[in-house]
């Protein structure tokens, strides 16, 4: 029984959903978006401070849901940190493919490892959503729409 | 003989083919009846016989099978009204749901009573499926929605609601048992007390039907609604019990076929009873395997049910109540077989994801009752809402799986 929920709950991802890092509503952050899961009414909602030529200065984010859902938006924020627009989006597409379970070569260079920690969800097909929220709220922020549900 | 041979939940196991099956490699403790409750045999007996031996339309040929399928659909009608102790058959209406006969209630009979100003009451504890479809009528006449509060214990405030009660009550709508917490509504003082102010009352038995005989003459209920899917019927089946007179000064809620007496371009008139609000081809098989579920849960008795649902209840609060970190929300004096609870530092949707791979089936989320879990300050809530065929194993495997998540979580 516990295998794939070993798999699905590693040390690493409850480590991120208990202290989950760039917990926060930086001042200087200047697109936002609120992230919304009707099924379960998990909330994120995700701060960027984006800087010239789409450069991402700071990422951070606050709101409540599951320990998937925490650790995937803690994981995020740290991972888009200094990265730019194009490579943010570029990753979370590889991402999404991986939790679905349609990618079997992810491959998001110094990240890998860390998102693979993430890849246990494809298991559980119901928490799909929960693993991307954060991901679909930074996408809303970078697109300048402030309300993304997963519905 | 003594209850435990009168009750044998084993035998009633066995009447539904689903517990013969294993969930990942385990026994499947399924505990979310409350969500929608398994089938036993016969009714999906009663339901293949339906298709392959007796259909046709209903109210509509003279040829045999036509007459057999009527007989069928309306044997089930008055399966239904027995059960309910209805008055009379035409007080009786299919719908498809009980979300659909709320909706006709307040479409029909809202729609030609509400004026602005006047006053639908709710509870915390309803349903969305018993709140949306009032606002959708308030705003379109501009009556206004309340709800009634209830306390820390998860009880509908009887006293607050009297001194909301007043000349504005046009609408009372109150959950007979919460989807959520598992509270059993005083139906009776309220129902009573809303007559006195003038108001009709409509009940929402959705969560009682399953658990507890309901008796339309001693309630004195105006409209009283309950969905088949929970009472171990067929998706796709509900029912509307309206008072004959409140029944004939209303509207269609739906045209169409069934549903007329004549029909010209110039005037239509409208059947009479409880056809007027049956438009269309029914859920024909869906009634009679109803039927079948309803004498099915008859013949087992609900005393014998409720006692060993009480008993149930009664052994998987004390068990959970062992489980540190755990609190239970909605802590009502008469509750139905519902717990919800909540883990410190987890989430209900961890919870609902690691106790399924020990094959407890639990619903974790809102429960479609936003404004209740709000009352409780929690976002969601984990659900395991018991049924006839549930067992102190079910229990043992929930009790062992909550423990299994916090070995998780640590």
């Amino acid at each position: 029984m516990l295998d794939d929920l070993r798999e699905l709950y590693q040390e690493v991802i409850l480590d991120h959903s208990k202290n989950p890092r760039n917990f926060r509503h930086p001042e200087d952050a200047n697109h936002e978006a609120h992230g919304y899961n009707p099924l379960c009414g998990d909330t994120v909602n995700v701060y960027l401070k984006m800087g010239h030529n789409g450069l991402i200065e700071d990422a951070a984010f606050e709101g409540k849901g599951c320990a998937i859902s925490l650790a995937s938006a803690s994981m995020m924020t740290d991972i888009i940190k200094g990265k730019t627009e194009s490579e943010a989006r570029h990753i979370f597409d590889g991402f999404q493919k991986l939790v679905k379970g349609e990618e079997n070569d992810f491959d998001a260079g110094e990240d890998t490892e860390r998102l693979m920690m993430l890849a246990g969800v494809k298991e559980f097909p119901m928490r799909v959503k929960c693993a991307t929220l954060a991901w679909h709220a930074m996408t809303s922020a970078m697109d300048e729409k402030p309300d993304v549900s997963t519905e | 003989m003594n209850d435990m041979t009168t009750f044998d939940v084993e035998k009633i196991r066995r009447d539904f083919p689903i517990f013969s099956q294993e969930v990942h490699g385990r026994p499947l403790a399924f505990l979310d009846s409350g969500a929608s409750a398994q089938k036993p045999q016969v009714v999906i007996d009663t339901m293949e016989k339906a298709y392959a031996e007796t259909y046709a339309n209903v109210h509509r040929g003279v040829h045999y099978l036509s007459q057999v399928s009527t007989d069928l659909y309306e044997g089930a009608r008055e399966i239904v009204r027995a059960h309910m102790n209805a008055a009379s058959i035409e007080e009786i209406i299919f719908t498809k749901n009980a979300t659909e006969s709320i909706n006709l209630v307040a479409q029909s009979y809202g729609g030609a009573n509400l004026k602005p100003g006047d006053e639908i009451l709710l509870s915390t504890l309803e349903h969305h499926s018993n709140i949306v479809p009032w606002q959708l009528i308030a705003e379109r006449t501009g009556a206004v929605v309340k709800a009634v509060p209830i306390d820390e214990h998860g009880e509908f405030m009887l006293d607050t609601y009297f001194e909301m009660l007043g000349p504005k009550t046009k609408i009372v709508a109150v959950t007979h048992i919460s989807n959520a917490i598992g509270t059993i509504t005083p139906v009776k003082e309220i129902i009573n007390a809303a007559h006195d102010a003038g108001a009709v009352v409509l009940i929402d038995g959705s969560q009682a039907a399953p658990h507890m005989k309901i008796d339309m003459q001693a309630l004195d209920a105006d409209f009283y609604v309950f969905t088949g899917h929970k009472v171990f019927g067929p998706t796709g089946i509900g029912v509307l019990y309206g008072k004959a007179d409140l029944l004939d000064a209303m509207p269609p809620f739906l045209g169409g076929g069934d549903m007329i007496e004549r029909v010209t371009f110039a005037k239509t008139t409208y059947a009479k009873g409880h056809s007027k609000f049956e438009a269309g081809t029914p859920p024909i098989v869906q009634a009679i395997g109803l039927g079948a579920a309803i004498n099915y849960v008859n013949e087992i008795g609900f005393e014998k049910i409720g006692a060993h649902e009480q008993m149930l209840l009664a052994y998987a609060t004390e068990q959970l109540s062992q489980i540190n970190s755990l609190r239970i929300i909605g802590q009502a004096k008469h509750k139905a077989a519902i717990i919800s609870f909540t883990l410190d530092n987890v989430h209900p949707h961890d919870i609902g994801t690691i106790v399924d791979r020990g094959g407890v089936a639990i619903r974790v989320g809102h429960h479609c009752a936003q404004p209740l879990m709000d009352h409780f300050d929690v976002a969601a809530t984990s659900r395991a809402s018991f049924a006839l065929y549930n067992n102190r194993a079910d229990v043992d495997a929930l009790v062992s799986a909550v423990k299994s998540v916090q070995e998780i979580f640590g």
